[in-house]
């Protein structure tokens, strides 16, 4: 190897050291040039009344000229890192475009609408103008709440289960399957689980907000289950050691140690499980149903929730249809800010609560 | 307090495995007891059996007398955590709890059993686990703050503290100044020097020159070739066992002929 280095060298005589190392390469400009150019032409197009999805697709082609100059000045490798580069940050705006435009969409709908009025009255007695989500909101807190009340303790013991006492036994094997597939179980199917279990102590017909908390409980167990596990197992082993050397026996270990060291990642993952079944709209149309006055009582007959609220605002808005439409907005962009919420306090938690020192 | 032990026929396996055959060995009571021997050859696994903490991992168990005056620690009727209790660890890589201050971790063997205590009497016991593994000196200022911001050769010394606080009658170490600069390891040299005066220590050590250090007693370990068991070869003094060793095995691996 270093003998044909060396001849090499001696045949091209003196090499020169600067183009050996730096090579040819594009001007530092060159990339924020092609973007930028194709950005304005695409934004010249979009002026002049091409449509938007076929402009972002011009800008897309031109920036593919980046690469092309690059194969042509500085060679195949740097060529492909460049074709590499462009592709990935496409598909990073492309993902960008839905979650944008839904909230622009939602917000500049809904922001107009949003009043004191608005969060501190039912539809009770509303007919047209005015009302508000007041019973919506209360619903949706509640059986949420009552979800997190039978999905938490339920998930978070069987997931201690299957990392600490488990021992990846048969039981084990098979509580990690059907909780795989519970992952994947439809939610309208979970709906009509719940209906189904309470027509057996009702009768037909049961409308109550506690089936909604159950039928929403059967979605977050999963989520809980999983994302506990995969938390405690990122606890060392030597902890645990630790402890027992120490004359700890397993359940204090468990409680006192491993608990609190995986804490941050548990509640985060609680709190983003919240955020994935709070929005859900099928089961709770099925089992809780929908009304237009408050119900504080999770045991007692209908209850109205953000999600079916705006599904039936909506679905019969009534006439004049405006203002029904309106309110629809508005309750779908407090739902996007409780769930917006609900992530802020996750990251919250797992900044506050993740063992400080070494991080 | 320090109490002595006493193995005998002692065979320990993983499963089917048979990991350490064979080991009779007694240990002293306040004397430093160091184990030898190339990687693999079932030292730590050994250790591990002494108090019990071998049974922790899946499938491992053990046969054959450990006695701690007199009381056989694998009885029918033992509680292990009692046996840890009474038999202090400290593991090769520091390992201080990360959601306590070193306040509580010096106090975790008193917290995690839920002890109760008077803050004078926990402040007492903080201090003199800290001054006997050399620590306070340098912690004191800073007792409520992480113990996983020490450097190594503190968060080691914490440990230290943490295995004494409980006030064992043994203290096993597992290689601990493997993960340690020559400075912090002779830092817990000494310490170990002082310790002895109150507890039994056993130490395994990668180190040949550490165990003539800090031993009183040496006891060698070999297997025959992989996938065979470990055996104890030789135990005694150690100044006879580094100066005139009575297996040519122990005489070479001393000698850094293999190993």
């Amino acid at each position: 190897m270093t003998t044909t280095l060396s001849s090499r060298n001696r045949d091209s005589g003196p090499v020169d050291i600067h183009e050996e190392l730096y090579g040819a390469q594009l001007p530092s400009w060159a990339a924020k040039a092609v973007i930028g150019a194709g950005v304005l032409i695409g934004l010249a197009l979009y002026l002049l009344g091409v449509n938007l999805v076929l402009a972002a697709l011009v800008v897309f082609v031109v920036s593919l000229a980046l690469p092309a100059w690059s194969v042509a000045v500085e060679g195949r490798r740097k060529a492909t890192d460049r074709l590499v580069t462009v592709l990935v940050t496409s598909s990073f705006v492309l993902a960008m475009f839905p979650l944008v435009s839904i909230l622009y969409t939602v917000i500049s709908n809904g922001a107009r609408v949003l009043s004191a009025e608005f969060f501190t009255y039912s539809m009770r007695n509303v007919v047209g103008e005015g009302g508000g989500i007041y019973h919506a909101t209360i619903g949706t807190l509640l059986i949420t709440g009552g979800a997190a009340v039978i999905s938490i303790p339920i998930g978070l013991f069987a997931a201690i289960y299957l990392v600490e006492y488990a021992d990846g036994n048969r039981l084990s094997r098979w509580i990690r399957f059907l909780v795989d597939v519970m992952t994947g179980i439809p939610s309208i199917v979970a709906g009509l689980f719940a209906y189904a279990l309470f027509v057996l102590f009702f009768g037909e017909g049961v409308r109550l907000g506690v089936g909604g908390s159950v039928a929403l409980a059967v979605l977050m167990i999963p989520v809980v289950v999983r994302s506990t596990e995969e938390m405690l197992k990122l606890v060392p082993n030597e902890l645990r050691e630790a402890s027992y050397a120490l004359g700890v026996p397993k359940w204090r270990t468990v409680a006192k140690v491993v608990l609190p060291t995986a804490l941050a990642g548990i509640v985060t993952g609680i709190t983003l499980a919240v955020a994935r079944v709070i929005g859900e709209t099928a089961p709770l149309l099925i089992i809780a149903g929908m009304t237009d006055s408050v119900n504080f009582n999770l045991f007692d007959g209908r209850m109205a929730t953000l999600p079916v609220f705006t599904y039936s605002s909506v679905r019969s808005p009534g006439i004049p249809p405006e203002f029904s439409i309106d309110r629809a907005w508005g309750a779908a962009l407090t739902l996007l800010v409780i769930v917006m919420l609900l992530n802020l306090v996750a990251r919250l938690v797992s900044y506050f609560f993740s063992p400080k020192g070494e991080r | 307090m320090a109490k002595s032990i006493d193995v005998s026929d002692l065979n320990i396996y993983y499963g089917d495995f048979l990991a350490v055959e064979d080991v009779t060995i007694p240990i002293a009571a306040k004397s430093v007891t160091a184990f030898i021997g190339p990687s693999g050859c079932g030292k730590s696994t050994f250790l591990r059996s002494l108090n019990r903490m071998h049974e922790v991992i899946r499938g491992a168990r053990v046969e054959g007398k450990v006695l701690i005056d007199g009381q056989d620690l694998y009885g029918s009727d033992m509680d292990p955590v009692n046996v840890r209790r009474m038999i202090g660890m400290v593991f090769q890589r520091p390992n201080p709890f990360p959601t306590m201050s070193i306040y509580d971790n010096v106090l975790a063997g008193q917290k995690l059993n839920s002890k109760r205590m008077k803050k004078a009497e926990s402040d007492d016991i903080v201090e003199r686990s800290l001054r006997s593994a050399g620590l306070w000196a340098e912690v004191k200022d800073r007792l409520d703050r992480p113990g996983s911001g020490l450097s190594g050769g503190q968060q080691q010394r914490l440990c230290i503290a943490r295995a004494i606080s409980v006030e064992p009658e043994v203290l096993l170490m597992d290689e601990p100044c493997s993960a340690l600069d020559p400075i912090s390891t002779s830092v817990i040299e000494d310490l170990i020097h002082e310790l002895k005066t109150q507890y039994t220590i056993v130490i395994v050590t990668h180190n040949m020159q550490q165990a003539a250090r800090v031993s009183d007693e040496t006891a060698f370990f070999n297997l025959s070739g992989v996938g065979k068991p470990g055996r104890l070869i030789e135990v005694g003094r150690t100044e006879t066992i580094f100066s005139n060793p009575q297996d040519p095995a122990t005489e070479a691996y001393i000698q850094g002929r293999f190993g």
